[in-house]
């Protein structure tokens, strides 16, 4: 079974190309992008099994040899993130086909949504710097297409800073690429950590390159410096895009900056990680700030997306065990929870006509089973046990103990209860405080919307409830990552 | 907007079909030596929009009554099928093989699976220069 | 030689900056354009440049020219070119729709911002 690792990528783009030759006939579409997002879930849970039990799975693309050739890697970190990745991307997908309207279905949705799932894979799965660059791009292209999707003002006017940004850190990126490969003389990622791990630690070069893909990454990671463009570019879309934005998008740079970062760049730790650590804690920071001070419920949320990072990127940059695992699991959590408030604020909008909380107020009344699971996404995302966020978070806190970073330990509780207020505030006022709206005079219904909520809501109850189960899966991907060694022997020695 | 482009279009009949002739040439050149899909379907592409300049977007329609995005697709779809075809011999996608066949006429020549592959790229190609080039065009 | 090709790719980019800095529309896609062929000729030049024959079957030289930066760039390049036409495009649609190619004129300003 070689060729099984190529499915997460080729099941996404061979329904889009599909869904090309008939953009007319919406109920096809419909169709089969479900079906295609339903069997991608079930490959992906098949390859976090396969992965368990066989170690790291590799596959040489055409054949040749690595490093000669592009070689795809599915460890356990990646086989767990695609696996979350298709978790989100159904309830997403089937929360559109309710809210998206006929108009956007009919010009190429779900064409372009699926391949923006298999540029989300390919980057997950691929173990050349230069692939990762191609599948961002994959990724990228298909966002700029689903963010500009319907061409309203607002949209338009976003989109055009959003393709700005990323089209200038994607030539940065091919600039970090042209040094590293000026440096290292290769592009395979195990090669590159075998190379670097050799090499004259003092090399000042390498800190430079170690700091332009952080730059990179961190433009589309949202890492503090490089955040700003995010707010608005998220906020502008239709809630399921921007849900898939919020769930995915962010967590495709984090990953590469994960990855890099405990693989490659691990020569001089002691400024990059450092440098790693203290832009999380600002990131975490300005997060909070953001989501604080804003009263529309989707800014609350995309802010909410901003503290996220931090947290994920605080754990990379403690270089220790438990931090990678509690990094692992809290980003595995965040995709999933943010997926979920996403859609949950989809529905309120929907409901409210509006996304600011003003014009919300007492949803609670007609929308109690809403309002309920917002709540408990809440306590969720906050880490209240036994919910899946408090596993990830108290490992976070560990691994920072362990690396005696305790000031930014303070600084992401401090952030986490200014989380918990920013969202309860939605909560209160949205849900509960006076009705604005009597049942007549409300938007739209929630039909059909609340069943990707509940879904998503049950598999992050289930991580948190099961985390034993989950526990070793984390425990096997931060060892890979801690250890290079092992995942160097998996792609270059067989 | 009448103007007269008389010269231009005279040449365009005849220089349109030197420049798909050569097209052709580079995409089956492309495998040992400089050429293939991607450069090939950027000549052909240069072709259509040669006869879009010397005449208008409608001619154009009139001669190519494709839907380019379907191109693109069906381009797409040849380039991923060729790269699913290794998995009928159990090799790792997008493992290509040739072999050396004598044909009646031409004697002698070197079939390679990566031509399947590239014949997508031409497509793609092509589909994609002519979707945009009608898309900013036609919109006035 | 490479030398040369440094400074040409550093002028690109400073090119390129110029005009990304600006507040014209246009301007701006053409700069990222600049800006992302000053990446690929950097690319070029730092795997170093001819140092053999073309990396081509049947050539039987003694040594060859590295083909991987080529391939690289080809790939850079044709991302490159879908990337711009598609930012030449949304920026045409938003000048149609905002009336106006001054990015000044864009700022966020909706009911609640």
């Amino acid at each position: 079974m070689t060729n099984l690792i190529i499915w997460p990528v080729l099941i996404p783009l061979l329904t889009g190309i599909l869904l090309l030759f008939a953009p007319k006939r919406v109920v096809f579409q419909r169709g089969l992008s479900t079906v295609s997002a339903a069997v991608l879930l079930v490959v992906n849970i098949f390859i976090v099994f396969t992965v368990q039990q066989q170690g790291i799975q590799t596959l040489q693309l055409g054949g040749w040899q690595p490093p000669f050739g592009i070689v795809l890697v599915t460890d356990m970190l990646a086989a767990l993130l695609i696996t979350a990745a298709a978790v989100v991307s159904l309830p997403i997908l089937v929360f559109s086909i309710y809210s998206i309207g006929k108009e956007r279905e009919r010009f190429y949705f779900y064409a372009f949504y699926q391949f923006l799932i298999a540029g989300v894979m390919g980057a997950f799965i691929t173990g050349d710097i230069f692939n990762l660059f191609v599948f961002f791009e994959v990724m990228l292209i298909s966002s700029y297409i689903l963010i500009v999707h319907g061409g309203t003002k607002k949209q338009l006017r976003e989109s055009f800073k959003y393709v700005l940004v990323n089209v200038i850190s994607s030539a940065f990126f091919v600039v970090g690429v042209a040094y590293l490969y000026a440096v290292t003389g290769t592009l395979n990622m195990a090669q590159l950590s075998e190379r670097i791990g050799s090499l004259d630690t003092g090399a000042p070069i390498l800190s430079v390159i170690a700091v332009l893909f952080l730059i990179v990454f961190g433009l589309k990671g949202a890492l503090f410096p490089l955040y700003f463009w995010l707010p608005a570019s998220y906020a502008a879309p239709p809630s399921p895009i921007a849900a898939i934005f919020g769930a995915l998008l962010t967590k495709v740079g984090i990953y590469s900056i994960f990855r890099t970062y405990s693989m490659i760049f691990t020569h001089d730790t002691a400024f990059t990680h450092q440098l790693l650590g203290i832009l999380a804690a600002l990131t975490m920071i300005i997060g909070v700030i953001g989501a604080v001070a804003h009263q529309d419920v989707k800014k609350i949320l995309v802010y909410n997306v901003i503290v996220a990072v931090g947290f994920v990127l605080f754990g990379v940059s403690t270089m220790t065990e438990t931090g990678y695992m509690g990094a692992i699991f809290y980003l595995f959590h965040d995709i999933i929870i943010k997926g979920a408030l996403f859609l949950m604020i989809g529905a309120m909008i929907t409901v409210a006509g509006s996304t600011h909380l003003k014009e919300m107020g007492g949803l609670i009344k007609y929308h109690p089973r809403l309002g309920w699971m917002f709540f408990t996404a809440v306590m969720a995302l906050v880490g209240v046990p036994p919910l899946s966020g408090f596993i990830g978070k108290l490992m976070l806190v560990q691994g920072g103990a362990e690396a005696g970073q305790y000031w930014i330990i303070a600084v992401m509780m401090a952030s986490s209860l200014l989380v918990l207020y920013s969202m309860i505030r939605i909560f209160l006022k949205g849900f509960y405080g006076k009705i604005k709206l009597e049942k007549a005079d409300q938007y739209g219904t929630t039909k059909g919307l609340l069943l990707p909520c509940a879904f998503l809501l049950t598999v992050s109850v289930l991580i948190g409830v099961g985390a034993e189960a989950v526990y070793p899966l984390a425990a096997t991907a931060a060892e890979t990552l801690y250890e290079p060694q092992i995942y160097i022997d998996a792609v270059l020695k067989e | 907007m009448k103007s007269n482009d008389v010269i231009l279009q005279t040449a365009t009949n005849i220089v349109l079909f030197i420049v798909l002739m050569f097209s052709v040439f580079i995409f089956f050149n492309g495998h040992h030596e400089p050429g293939g899909g991607f450069i090939g379907g950027l000549m052909t592409s240069s072709a259509v929009v040669l006869l879009l300049l010397a005449y208008d977007l409608e001619t154009v329609k009139r001669v190519l009554p494709f839907d380019f995005k379907i191109v693109t697709a069906a381009g797409l779809l040849t380039a991923v099928a060729t790269g699913m075809g290794s998995f009928l011999f159990g090799e790792p996608f997008l493992s290509q093989t040739y072999d050396y066949f004598t044909f009646p006429v031409l004697g002698e020549l070197e079939l390679a699976t990566a031509l399947l592959f590239d014949i997508g790229v031409y497509l793609v190609v092509i589909g994609i220069t002519l979707t945009i080039i009608q898309t900013i065009g036609e919109d006035r | 030689m490479e030398i040369v090709m440094s400074i040409i790719a550093g002028v690109l980019f400073m090119g390129g900056t110029y005009l990304v800095l600006s507040k014209n529309m246009i301007r701006i896609i053409i700069g990222t354009a600049i800006i992302s062929h000053g990446a690929h000729v950097l690319l070029l030049t730092m795997a170093g440049l001819k140092s053999g024959a073309p990396p081509l079957l049947g050539l039987k030289a003694s040594t060859y020219t590295d083909p991987l930066p080529q391939a690289l760039i080809l790939t850079a390049i044709v991302i490159s070119f879908g990337v711009t036409s598609f930012f030449l495009v949304l920026g045409y649609r938003t000048y149609k729709e905002t009336g106006t190619d001054n990015t000044e004129k864009m700022r966020g300003t909706d009911s609640y911002d």
